[in-house]
């Protein structure tokens, strides 16, 4: 697996979006778990509330520290990954697949046009040192 | 090899609970003189059936147990303990003497004002002293400890804006601010709004703007900021503030760096709490108790909590407890007079030049370490600090070594490690604080590991990865420890409960 797969869009909070239709299920990237260390708790809000673009949706913590967790795009919440509940590792041990955050319906395709992709986004992380 | 850490005889202890034998005792009652009673009878379904699963051992087992526990621990009387952001200064030993005085230890907390003027006289001098330090106009001594201090403090802002019919909602927090700050916002209903600093690691008035408007209760500061460094525009982001109503909130956790030196009821500052185990010497914790004063300009004085000293014309002292506008009672009695007793014969046996020549060490301290350690270690803000410094683990990244490796190499050599990935500006790091106490030869100690540590990381990072090794547990496992706590001890090897 890419470390930044091509087919995700990203943020530069470190989260990502796999848009599919008016779905995005969202996560957090290889460099977020990099630099959080084992994560211990994430905290999501109940499906059916909205959530705002680069706005706080929840809280991810890891032995490290609590970080925010921003949502990349504004909608309805769709699913939340209730594995992690039990099984926070899911997003050490696979940020893209079974350690996926939540889907949201997005309300505002054009929020999409500013996440950046693959390329940009590694971009980016060069500029952080 | 540095430090002095070397070998010794290293006991573990079992749990108490799985000590002793059956139905044996350290105690040795008399035979009863009163009549058994059946609890059956007293208390019906409530009476327990079986009885407590408690210890069962002799005197000497308990004694030897909890000697043995209390030889495991690290204290400021064992060795350096520089806990960025804690103020791990010794505590002295005087002040324990005058808190066991009979006279202040055995008083009784609802003696009657006109029998214990001797301790309200000490509360009143006590806050005559610390306004005066802080340049505030009064000081509660209520608060229980520094968190507590925090929440006084804000709820006492409320409390001061709804008197003028105002409900402003927001508390802005700069992310170099105290980490406590946020709990203390929501306790209080209001919203904390986190705001970036400026690049060299201090608020600058540009980057508060945007969010100064007239929904802002208050903003918290803490000063100097928690990666060391004093907040220069302080004067001018006060005035912001104020200039929409708003007030300003003081984390005195850093006052250490301060004392004698600048007033924060001079940089504008309505509101602050101090933290008496880190500033005044009182002691850290170990479930004993703290006291968290709250510093305060006049107009907040109705909202203070109660009971506050005042002194009547005739000079006597009581505690006044019938204020209509107070923001109540957040403990019981007066607070945690003991850690008062403490603080107050801190700040005599100092006096105001000795308080000054504590500020001039600690920030001396400090920056005598960051010279020392930037040549070899990557230093966050490589300018003058105040009485902490920030260095991180970035030339360690191609060894695979991190601050969390470092810190536990750091046991090995006989210290306590630095506060870690803390402040979150700064990404590894390791804040450091040494305080005044230490000696010049305690700091080149420090130094000396740190660069050895660094050298080890290069030449054979296992060392440091699988580190520590002289301490009677090796590395623990903190994230099962987190995803999957074992709270509860549970008798006889049954599965122990989680959660």
């Amino acid at each position: 697996m890419a470390q930044y797969p091509g087919d995700l869009l990203y943020t530069k909070d470190h989260e990502w979006a796999r848009v599919d239709g008016d779905r995005a299920r969202i996560g957090v990237t290889a460099y977020a778990v990099e630099q959080l260390g084992d994560i211990t708790l994430v905290e999501l809000p109940p499906v059916g509330e909205d959530v705002q673009a680069q706005e706080r949706c929840g809280d991810i913590e890891s032995v490290k520290t609590v970080s925010e967790l921003f949502a990349p795009v504004s909608g309805e919440v769709l699913e939340v990954n209730q594995d992690l509940e039990d099984s926070p590792e899911l997003i050490n041990e696979a940020p893209y697949q079974t350690g996926w955050l939540m889907v949201v319906r997005v309300s505002d395709p054009d929020e999409l046009s500013s996440l950046m992709d693959a390329a940009a986004y590694e971009e980016y992380l060069g500029t952080l040192e | 090899m540095p430090g002095s850490a070397v070998s010794g005889l290293c006991f573990s202890s079992p749990l108490i609970f799985e000590l002793g034998a059956k139905e044996r005792s350290g105690a040795s009652l008399p035979a009863p003189e009163v009549p058994d009673v059946d609890p059956a009878a007293l208390f019906g379904e409530m009476a327990r059936v079986e009885p407590a699963p408690l210890p069962e051992v002799s005197e000497p087992e308990a004694v030897r147990h909890y000697v043995r526990l209390s030889q495991q621990n690290f204290a400021i009387d064992t060795g350096m303990y520089p806990l960025g952001s804690c103020t791990m200064k010794y505590n002295p030993k005087v002040n324990e003497w005058a808190a066991r005085l009979p006279g202040f230890a055995a008083l009784h907390p609802l003696a009657p004002d006109d029998a214990i003027q001797g301790a309200l006289e000490l509360m009143w001098r006590l806050e005559r002293g610390l306004a005066e330090v802080c340049g505030m106009d009064r000081v509660s001594l209520h608060p229980a400890a520094g968190a507590q201090g925090e929440l006084t403090g804000l709820m006492m802002i409320r409390a001061y804006h709804a008197a003028q019919g105002r409900h402003p909602n927001k508390v802005l927090i700069p992310d170099t601010a105290h980490g406590t700050n946020p709990a203390s916002c929501a306790l209080n209903g209001f919203k904390a709004v986190p705001f970036p600093v400026g690049e060299k690691g201090v608020v600058v008035p540009e980057q508060l703007a945007p969010f100064v408007d007239d929904d802002v209760a208050a903003i918290m500061i803490t000063n100097p900021n928690t990666v060391g460094l004093f907040e220069t525009h302080i004067a001018d982001l006060a005035a912001m503030v104020h200039d929409k109503g708003g007030l300003v909130y003081g984390d005195g956790a850093n006052l250490n760096a301060l004392m004698g030196y600048a007033r924060p009821g001079d940089l504008g500052i309505d509101v602050m709490q101090f933290n008496l185990h880190k500033t005044f010497t009182t002691p850290h914790g170990g479930g004993g108790p703290g006291c968290g004063p709250v510093g305060y300009k006049a107009m907040l004085h109705p909202f203070a909590p109660v009971p506050v000293v005042e002194r009547e014309d005739d000079g006597t002292l009581r505690l006044e407890t019938d204020r209509p506008q107070t923001v109540g009672k957040l403990r019981s009695f007066v607070g945690n007079f003991g850690m008062m007793v403490r603080a107050y014969t801190y700040l005599r046996e100092m006096g105001a030049d000795g308080l000054k020549r504590a500020t001039e060490l600690a920030v001396l301290n400090a920056n005598y370490l960051r010279v020392c350690l930037g040549e070899r270690w990557h230093v966050a803000y490589d300018r003058t600090c105040m009485h902490e410094v920030v260095i991180s683990d970035r030339h360690l990244k191609d060894a695979h070594v991190t601050t969390m490796d470092v810190a536990k190499r750091m046991m090995d050599y006989g210290f306590h490690p630095p506060t870690v990935y803390f402040p979150l500006v700064v990404k590894g790091a390791m804040l450091i604080e040494p305080t005044e106490t230490e000696t010049k030869e305690t700091l080149d100690e420090l130094v000396r590991t740190l660069e050895t540590i660094s050298e080890e990381a290069r030449t054979d990072p296992e060392l440091v990865k699988s580190a520590p090794h002289l301490t009677s547990l090796r590395r623990l496992d903190e994230t099962l420890a987190a995803r999957k706590p074992v709270l509860r001890w549970t008798p006889d090897g049954a599965a122990p409960r989680q959660g």
